[in-house]
Formats: structure tokens, sequence, C-alpha cells
């Protein structure tokens, strides 16, 4: 293991971890955990959903202190005690979840707490809506510092919440996932931002599962397992594939185990389906065996018309046939009867009640099946649930535990689990593996693949361009709420789906303007043409909703530039 | 900050559209709408009855109203940090009735009364605020306990006796009815205290945060606000103000039963959020809550003066919390919808 420090760097760290331990209950989290922050340094923290690094950050962040070992500061020894010590030493925190409060402004969001003051502690309110429209222009957004965070699209609230450690200076800027919902021309001016930071002295501690821009972004990554330190390290020299092993301590075996699947009759009918103002117009078919990928950027109505056709929403127009048969729209009851089930793409929110156990989750939606006269058998559900966690290869201590205490992609198993055991004929999946580690994703696409060999019908709704060009036979785009494309499996590439995602369905596809054209996060599958070297999103324009002043790229003019000076 | 802000973009003078949230729509539709109502159902109980705005029937409209506002004004506080005060009723109750034992039959003055009450009342609101924030019991199920538990303790005291007006001094029963300028003490008071939380609310750290955590308490926790701090002083101030409103229920009435301002929480509770304060925290000020207290009480009074069944004045109010709320939904979702058309044009 090598440690390779940025030049210059004999000075001690801004941030750094000695022999860090914590525990939670029985669970030991981080286990003699050493990091090593630099100024003007991007470090990546790797590791997969439940290798400790949300326990690392909120350590820094002075959310949780050590059970053992020391925080250094400067080099010297550090206890922060709570999130506003840790705000104070100049450490910002953005989580992968913003944390903004819905009905205050903007301008209160940022400086909450700290507001600048008049005599007598009076807030100088013209003081913070300056300084909020400074610090707006600063990086180039167009957000009014009156408006409430309540509505705000992700990619602005990850905006707010930058604008909020540019606030206080900070030295230190650790984000969790920051790139988990945005767009790639939203990525694209994150990128911008945080590079200007650096380059004006801060310490950048990065975390992302799209190991395409660790590699774009950071200089060294530090790699966690199992709450231990695996490498810190240089990433010059380094392949994706080196991250990825360490990571998973194995050989990751095909991220896209595609089966070739004879498809059968048609299974599910979207016939004309509309909801005004959201989406108009779609009409597609999945049919038995059949992996069918709704693609588009985000925005596109894709979600909104898997609820329509769920029932969660009811449509104006249009009708749903699940195996040719009309479903009474707008009843989630009606569409399981028929064999319908929804994973949905908020699992923390839609997907499980968080406090309640594994069991009781996975049992939801079979208590009629796991009922005698009205009462739910105890048995017949822990039954029920052991069955599908040893299926779906869950990992947890016990069934009776909180489903809150599981990562991310088990949790997301756990949902699976849910929808499974009412043995659908159709499955809806929204962005099934939206952050989720490498190991759990491969294993979630087997399932969903195998699963389709045995008949089912899969709709799958991704962002995740790889994902949808590996597991689908067929992609279908949405643009604005219209379904603009149907592009076959052996037709598909990241060009053609790009292209009608973008609206430009009949040009060629542009250059990717001053953005970085970055490799594709993950190998494509043996037997398909590499396709063009570009991210999903590196095309993108701005999403629809974004008024028209906030498309300027990151330029010279937009962005900010080092005169800035954050330190 | 050493930030050199760059020119603003052209983009800037455009004027951002959706400046005003859905929230803020809400609370302002709320508030004019909730004064509008007032000043129609003043003008028709007037056309009906000219007597009911004549300077004693205005008089005692503010009279009438002066406590309920008050309450309210310490309630807002509390809910907007997403917690309710259920106790306050019994809170004015029990120290009305120990204020009048303490002053009946001495010569103890206004200040002494005014300090007995709010400090009483404040170590009741310490008490249910203790177990809501470092106790994390649900504010519900605690301060419906400090009900009964406080409600118990008055009628133990009181054992079926009650207080005179004639035992009290008159200099205390002078704040309750005499009046400054031709207005009444009561309201002058109320106003004062409205006024300064109004303001502080707006005009400082500590108020803005209140609002911070009734909106999202985890970000709160995150944004390193001391939320048990806070909501524990939220329900001292809550419960200070009740203390304060019983020494003026003495003031006012001179004769004070045990179960004085009985069942008044849930009026309070109701003005609150007909007022504008979301239940759910984070959105309202006080300014909105006053109003409808005076709303609600002009009701009554109003009732009165049409001769109209008193009975009634239950049904109206809760006729429009029900509409209140369900206002909040119809306009939330309507600018939402058009938040979402605008998107896609």
């Amino acid at each position: 293991m090598s440690r390779t420090a940025p030049a210059g760097a004999d000075r001690a760290p801004v941030l750094a971890l000695r022999e860090v331990n914590k525990s939670f209950g029985s669970v030991r989290a981080l286990r003699g955990v050493h990091l090593d922050l630099y100024a003007g340094e991007t470090h990546a923290l790797a590791g997969e959903n439940g290798a400790g690094k949300s326990t690392l950050i909120k350590i820094l962040a002075g959310v949780h202190t050590p059970d053992g070992g020391t925080v250094l500061l400067d080099g010297s020894p550090a206890v922060f005690h709570g999130p506003a010590a840790a705000r104070d030493a100049g450490i910002a925190v953005i989580y992968q979840e913003p944390t903004l409060f819905g009905d205050l402004s903007i301008a209160e969001n940022i400086f909450m707490g700290r507001q600048p003051r008049r005599f007598m502690g009076r807030i100088d309110h013209t003081a913070v809506r300056e300084a909020t429209a400074a610090l707006m222009d600063r990086l180039g957004v167009d957000l009014h510092p009156d408006r409430a965070a309540r509505g705000l699209s992700i990619a602005d609230q990850q905006i707010v919440e930058i604008a909020k450690a540019l606030s206080f200076d900070a030295r230190v800027l650790i984000m969790d996932e920051p790139t988990a919902a945005l767009t790639g021309s939203e990525t694209a001016r994150l990128f911008a931002v945080v590079e200007a930071l650096r380059a004006e002295g801060a310490a950048v501690l990065f975390i992302s599962h799209r190991l395409g821009e660790i590699f774009e972004l950071c200089t060294r990554v530090t790699t966690l397992r199992d709450g231990r330190l695996v490498a810190s390290e240089s990433l010059a020299g380094l392949t994706e594939d080196d991250l990825v092993r360490r990571m998973v301590g194995r050989e990751l075996g095909e991220l896209y185990p595609k089966q070739e699947t004879r498809t059968g009759e048609v299974a599910l009918t979207v016939h004309r389906l509309t909801r005004e103002g959201v989406f108009r117009d779609i009409s597609f078919e999945v049919h038995k065996g059949e992996i069918v990928a709704l693609a588009g950027l985000v925005g596109a109505g894709r979600s909104e018309v898997a609820q329509a056709v769920f029932g969660v929403d009811r449509p104006d127009a249009g009708e749903v046939r699940v195996a040719g048969k009309a479903l009474r729209p707008g009843s989630p009851t009606a569409a399981m009867g028929a064999g319908l089930a929804l994973v949905p793409e908020d699992r923390r929110q839609r997907g499980l009640v968080m406090e309640a156990s594994i069991e009781r989750n996975i049992g939801l939606t079979g208590l009629g099946s796991l009922g005698r006269g009205g009462l739910v058998r105890r048995a017949a559900e822990r039954a029920r649930a052991g069955d599908w966690g040893l299926k779906l290869r869950l990992k947890y201590d016990r069934l009776s535990d909180s489903v809150s205490v599981l990562s991310g992609g088990n949790q997301q198993k756990v949902v699976l689990a849910k929808w499974l055991a009412t043995r659908p004929t159709v499955l809806i999946v929204d962005e099934p593996t939206r952050g989720i580690d490498v190991g759990t994703k491969a294993e979630v696409h087997r399932l969903l693949t195998s699963l389709a060999a045995e008949g089912l019908a899969i709709l799958m709704v991704s962002s995740d361009l790889p994902e949808v060009l590996g597991m689908a036979d067929r992609v279908l785009v949405m643009h604005e709420g219209r379904l603009v494309s149907e592009i076959p499996r052996d037709r598909a590439d990241e060009e053609t789906v790009m292209a009608a995602a973008t609206g430009r369905a009949h040009q060629p596809a542009a250059p990717a303007g001053q953005l970085q054209p970055q490799p594709p996060e993950v190998p494509h599958p043996p037997g398909r043409p590499p396709g063009p070297q570009q991210s999903p999103g590196s095309q993108q324009p701005p999403e629809p909703g974004r008024p028209p002043g906030s498309q300027q790229p990151p330029g010279p003019e937009g962005s900010p530039g080092p005169k800035g000076g954050a330190a | 900050m050493s930030t050199t802000a760059p020119p603003r973009t052209a983009t800037r003078s455009e004027p951002e559209p959706t400046g005003r949230t859905a929230a803020e729509t809400v609370l302002r539709v709320r508030e004019y709408s909730i004064g509008g109502a007032l000043v129609l159902l003043i003008l028709v109980t007037w056309l009906a009855n000219p007597s009911f705005l004549d300077q004693q029937g205005i008089k005692d409209l503010l009279l009438n109203s002066s406590i309920l506002v008050l309450l309210a004004t310490g309630q807002s506080v509390v809910v907007l940090t997403r917690n309710i005060d259920l106790s306050v009723g019994s809170v004015v109750g029990l120290t009305a009735f120990a204020c009048g034992s303490f002053v009946s039959g001495t010569d103890h003055g206004p200040v002494a009364l005014v300090l007995l009450g709010i400090a009483l009342g404040a170590g009741c609101g310490l008490v249910s605020g203790a177990l809501v924030s470092f106790g994390r019991v649900p504010a519900l199920v605690v301060t419906l306990g400090m009900l009964y538990v406080i409600q118990g303790v008055d009628h133990a005291w009181a054992h079926g006796e009650q207080i005179n007006a004639a035992t009290v001094p008159d200099d205390i029963l002078t704040l309750g009815s005499g009046s400054f300028l031709g207005i009444p003490y009561l309201p002058l008071i109320s106003a004062l205290v409205l006024a300064g939380t109004g303001y502080f609310l707006r005009t400082y750290r500590s108020g803005r945060e209140l609002y911070a955590i009734g909106s999202n308490p985890e970000a709160a926790r995150l944004a390193g606000i001391p939320i048990r701090r806070r909501v524990l002083t939220a329900y001292a101030f809550s419960g200070a103000v009740a203390g304060f409103a019983g020494a003026l229920w003495l003031a006012r009435f001179g004769t004070v039963v045990a179960d004085a301002a009985n069942g008044w929480e849930l009026t309070v509770v109701s003005a609150v959020v007909v007022g504008g304060v979301a239940i759910t925290g984070g959105v309202g000020t006080v300014w909105g809550a006053a109003l409808g207290a005076l709303l609600l009480t002009t009701i009554g009074s109003a009732l009165v003066v049409l001769k109209v069944s008193s009975f009634w004045e239950q049904a109206i109010t809760g006729a429009l919390l029900l509409a209140a709320i369900s206002t909040d939904r119809v306009v939330r979702s309507r600018s939402t919808r058009a938040l979402r058309k605008r998107r896609r044009q």
C-alpha cells in the first residue's frame, strides 16, 4: 500500500483520522481507520454500501463521536461536540439527501444559525439576502434568495448546500454521493465548482458510486471494506477494476449478467396513457420474459408513467391492460390483484416502513394470504421473510431487526422481496440500483434477468445508461413527457438512446461541448459494441424545468473563478 | 468574506417567476382571508345592530379577545416547533386561582401579581418542555397529562371554594378594567406581547431557529441548532404567557372558580391553526394566530348580538378549522400544479 501525498504536502493534513473505531451496538462500523486530507486535494472515499463511509463522514461532521482513536485538525487532536462545532472548524458536509428547511427561504437555509447581525443581535435580513445573491452569482445559478427551498430540484438543493459551504469559507468539503440524482450537465456544473474550491486550497472528500467520476475528479483514494481501511493511495496508475477489487475484495462477476430469453405473449399493454402536464399519449407493450427499459432524462416523466400504470396516480386518459384485461385506473389494489408490482424509486419514503422489521416489511404485501380470520400469523410472516431473504441473499442479523439498520442495497432487496412475494406477472422497477454498491447491483441484475427467464415481464425505469443497455431487451425513450423512440437491444447504444432522450433523435449527437468526456463507469457486457466513450449525461441540455437563465454551462463567466477566494 | 461578486449576469434581470413559494402563498391567502372575514363579520353585525360598534361594543370586543390573543401568541411559538401545548387552559385556571389566593385580603399590587403568574406558568411550561425535549415523549401525550395533573391540583386546592372580587385589591381590579387613552389595559398588554413575540421570531437567530426546527428537525440537528434547548424555551414561554394570562384573568373578572378557562386549550389551538400556523410546524406568524383569535372571539360576540343561539359558536369554530385546513391543501396543490405547468412550457 503506497501513500502518495499531493505535491507540497509535507505539511500536516488539514483533517486526519488516526486509529478510529466506532460501533453501533454489536455492529462494528469502523475499525482502526486512518485518513489524511490535505489542503488543495480532492480525495475519494470508496467502498461498498455498509463499508463504513457514512459513519466516517458523520464522525468528521461531528454527528458521531468515535469510540476510540483521534480526529486531528491541523495536526492537533480535536473533539467535535456536535455538528456546529465541526462547522465552526470549517468542515462542510453535503449529504446524499439534501437537508434543507423546505418552508424557509434559500437565504435562510444558507445562513441558519449564522445570520449576519446588527446592533442588539438583530438579524440583518438585507445582508443575508445580499450575501445569498452574491453566492448564487459566484456559483453561476439563477436562484432567488427569497424563494423557499421546497420544490427545488435535487440539483438546486445541492447548489444551496454548496452555497452554505461557501458561505462559511469551508476548508474541508465533504460530499456524500452528490451526483446520484443529477443529470450530466448538473454534474459538470457541480464539478466545476468543486474544482474551483480545491484550487483555492480547500480539501475535498468525495464519495460516489460512479467510479468514472472518482477518476475524473480526484487525485487520491481511500478505500474501506467492512469498516477497515484497505488502501489509501494515488489514483494515478490505478484502473477501475483495481478499485472495484479493493472495494469488493473479490473478483467482480459480470455486472450485467443478461440471459437471452424467449419472449412470450403480451403481459402488459399501455394504451394512449395521458396525465395532463406530465406525460401524453404513452403506448407500449411488455411481453412475458422481456425486460423493457424506460429511459430518458430526469424529469422526462418516466417514474410518473410507472406510477400511473400501477395506479398510484390516476391518468387523465388512456388505459392499462394486464394480460388483455383492462385495469381499473387509479387503484394500486386493483393493479396488485391483476399481478402488477411496483418497486418505487424512493425506497426510504415509498418502498419501506423504515422503523418496522424486515419480516413485517416483506409481509406487508401479503397481509391477506398470511392472515387467518383477519389476524396475521407471525409464523407465516416469518417463514415468508426467511424464504425470500434466502433467495435474494439478504444480509441481516435477525428478521426482527428494523430495516433502517440495513445498508441501501439490502433495503432494496427487502423491497424486491416484498413485491416478488406477491408472485407478480409484471414487475415495474424504478431505478432499481440507485445508490447501491457494485456488488449488490450485480446481484439485483442477476435476479432481474433470472426472473425474466422464468417468464416475468419487467418494466425498468433507469437513469443508469449502462444498466439500460446491459439489461434491456428493448429501450423506450421518453423526452419531455412523450415517448419518442423505441430501440431494440441490437440497435441500442449510448448515442441512439441519448439522442432520443435529448430530443435530437434525427440528428447526429452533438459534440460534448465544454464538458469533459468521461469513460463509462462500467465495462460493457461482452458482445456489445463499446460505443462512444461518453458518460450518459454529458450531452444533455439542462432539465426542462430550469429557467432559461440557468442553462449556461460552467464557463469562464458562469463558474466561480479562482478569484473568488474561499479560504 | 473576500468574495468579489462578478457582475450580475444578464439572466438575473428577468424577475424570478417563482420567488414566492407555495407555503408563503398559502399563508398570505390565509392571513388576508381571515382579515377579510373578520371585517365582513363586523360589518354585517354592525348593520344588524349598530350598538355592536359603539364605544362600549369595541371595548368589549377588545377585552374579550385579549386573553385569547395572548394565549394564541404563546401557543404559536410551540406549534412552530412542530409541538403542541394542550396544558395552557389548565395553567390559566391554576394561576388565576393561585394569584387570587395570593392577593385576596392583602394589598399586593399588580406587579407582584403578574410576576407570580408568570413564574408559576413558566414552571408548568418547563415541566412539559423538559418531558418533551429531554424525555422525548410526544408533546400531545405530555401536555394532555399536564392538563389533567394541573387541573386536578387546582380542583383539590380550591376544594369548591372561589375567589371573590370583593377580596381582590382595587389596584388589581383596575388593571382589568382601567384604560389608557380610552384603550383598556388588557388589549394593550396583549398587543405588546404579540408585537414583541412577532419581532423576536422574525429578527433573532433563536426565533428563526424555531421555524427551522419545525420545518425539518433532522436538518436542524445537522445545522447545529440546539433543538432541545429551543423547544424547552418555547414551552417555558408558552407557559409563562399562560401564567400571565391567568393573572390578567383574575384582574379582569375578580371572581375566579377553580375551572376558569376550562377547555380553552382547544380554542387556542383552533385560533392558531385558523390563523395559518401549520400544525406540522415551520410555517405561520403570531400575527396570523392573533387574527385567528380575534375572529373566533368576534364570532362569539356577533352571535350574541345577532341573537343566534350561542350553541352555534362551537359548530362555527369547528367548521372554520376544517375550512382552514382544506383551503391550505387546495391552495398548496393549486400552486404546486401551477409550478408544474410552468415547468412544462
